[in-house]
């Protein structure tokens, strides 16, 4: 095993390079499939992205890992990461910046960010990572892959190390729309070890059909901060979907006015009740026991936690607190709602929404110094994590070289055909 | 506006450690940010997000678990306890 910034990954796309194989012949046989570094592997450091377990070697398989191996897949290695999924870059990461394949001076998006630079330079042919508010499909855009968030209670995120329980999701990226799917088929297994999850397979149906599909273009999904190279492509796209006998339908989404702000207050809050866990005594970094409890712990996590994730915690401590949680948690909930019922009302006009993943392309490494200003580029893909819809990023052509992607999302358990649409749209442009 | 003291009050209830040089940076950064949530305010009146999710339950059977002496060796233990700061 080795770490990343090593000879064969000049990307970092890795933090362990490890070869975990498989257990059993299957239909990933011969593949490889890098795993995000949130997800347990028996035996093989799982760190998330951050020093606070460096060295955590987890006892179990997360259930995502034992389908895949059984499958056939051999695992190449652990990928890179925004510190416990915090971040929209990869930059975040305890072990450096993942670099992005088509420029490895720009980010590769994160907070899957290794998944998707190893995917898109040919050190694994598919991947998995996680979705809280972003992380596969923002990724899978900059780097010009596929990334699916699947419908929340789809996959189990049974050894998935928690972040925001009821926003996150594992998916599967892959190169092409095909090993997508495929991907999506062997991890949507049912287990009663996930209490959200649904019994609800994930079924392929990839025959590019989308003739009088209706699709919605929400006007807020082309509003202010998107460049307008990116919507002019993704306009484009949308073209193409119409070419194959789409109907393409105007429509509006009001709650993503406040949308972004629903999703961090959420996301924060059950941030710093998660991350609670981490104190050093059952495993990691220890705390110095001859000091107490609490100046100990204070310590040890200020030296181990990077700076996004202490002010992560400060945040979701601040909007639970006595005084505080009307106005900020529980307004953020009436707020989630209220997306909840602008999909709900679209999703009985239309079959599927579209618009651009990201409102720009990748940006150089540490162009972007605030975390306001990070947080403002995950604006189009909270709103499927805040409402659990399904939403794929397929590449859709590239700004000055820089990828493109275009998101689709459709109605709860339609991953099928959010997938489907996106292969009708794959196939048309590459003939 | 939170006050750095404020920021320093959170961060003990958080046991999160702030050092003195990080406290006027973390103080203005949490400022911007709680000025952005300030858009929640024009949120229209409504319900909670309902989830549309059950308590799921099981019988309370004993089934294997992971093996002690893996699950003791990832912590500092000491004659099959696990070692922590004292309390009191």
């Amino acid at each position: 095993m080795a770490r990343g910034e090593t000879a064969g990954d000049p990307l970092n796309a890795f933090i362990t390079l490890a070869e975990i194989p498989p257990r059993g012949p299957g239909r990933l046989s011969g593949i490889t499939v890098a795993v995000k570094d949130n997800i347990s592997t028996r035996g093989v450091e799982t760190t998330c992205g951050s020093r606070i377990l460096s060295g955590y070697v987890p006892p179990y398989d997360a259930h995502v890992v034992d389908l895949i191996r059984n499958e056939g897949a051999l695992i190449p290695g652990k990928t890179n990461m925004d510190e416990f999924g915090m971040g929209s870059s990869t930059e975040n990461s305890g072990f450096g910046p993942a670099r992005n394949p088509r420029d490895p001076e720009r980010v590769t998006g994160g907070s899957s960010g290794g998944s998707a630079a190893a995917v898109a330079s040919g050190m694994a042919r598919m991947a998995l990572g996680s979705d809280t508010g972003g992380s596969i499909r923002c990724p899978a855009a900059f780097c010009g892959i596929v990334g699916l968030k699947p419908t929340y209670g789809r996959v189990s995120r049974y050894g998935l190390v928690a972040y925001a329980n009821s926003l996150e999701q594992i998916g599967p990226m892959a190169a092409n729309v095909s090993d997508c799917s495929l991907l999506m088929e062997v991890i949507s297994r049912y287990d009663p070890r996930d209490s959200t999850m649904k019994d609800r397979p994930y079924l392929p149906r990839l025959n590019g059909d989308i003739k009088g599909m209706r699709i919605g273009i929400p006007a807020e999904f082309f509003g202010k901060g998107v460049d307008p190279a990116v919507t002019d492509r993704v306009r484009k796209a949308i073209g193409v979907l119409e070419g194959l006998g789409a109907v393409s339908v105007e429509c509006a989404m009001p709650s993503m006015e406040y949308a972004l702000a629903a999703y961090y207050v959420t996301c924060t809050s059950e941030a710093s009740s998660n991350l609670a866990r981490f104190d050093g005594v059952r495993y990691g970094p220890s705390p110095d026991i001859r000091k107490p409890w609490h100046e100990a712990f204070q310590e040890m996590r200020m030296q181990h936690f990077g700076p996004e994730v202490r002010r992560r915690i400060l945040i979701g401590t601040f909007a639970l607190s006595a005084g505080y949680y009307g106005k900020y948690y529980g307004k953020a909930q009436v707020a989630r709602q209220h997306v909840r019922e602008d999909y709900a009302r679209l999703f009985r006009d239309v079959d599927l929404l579209a618009g651009p993943t990201m409102p720009t392309v990748a940006w150089k490494i540490g162009a972007k110094s605030d975390p306001l200003s990070m947080y403002l580029a995950d604006i189009l893909t909270v709103p499927a994590n805040l409402a659990g819809v399904p939403a794929v990023s397929v590449p859709c052509g590239s700004v000055e070289g820089l990828p493109v992607g275009l998101q689709l999302t459709g109605r709860p358990f339609e991953d099928e055909q959010v997938m489907n649409a996106a292969f009708a749209y794959e196939q048309a442009v590459k003939a | 506006m939170v006050s750095e003291e404020e920021v320093l009050h959170i961060a003990t209830l958080a046991d999160i450690g702030i050092g003195t040089g990080e406290l006027p940076p973390f103080t203005r950064d949490f400022n911007a940010i709680l000025d952005y949530f300030a858009v929640l305010d024009r949120v229209p009146a409504g319900e909670g997000w309902k989830s549309g999710i059950a308590n799921v339950l099981r019988e309370d059977e004993v089934t294997p678990s992971l093996p002690r002496e893996e699950v003791l060796a990832l912590s500092e233990a000491e004659d099959g306890y696990i070692r922590a700061p004292r309390v009191m």
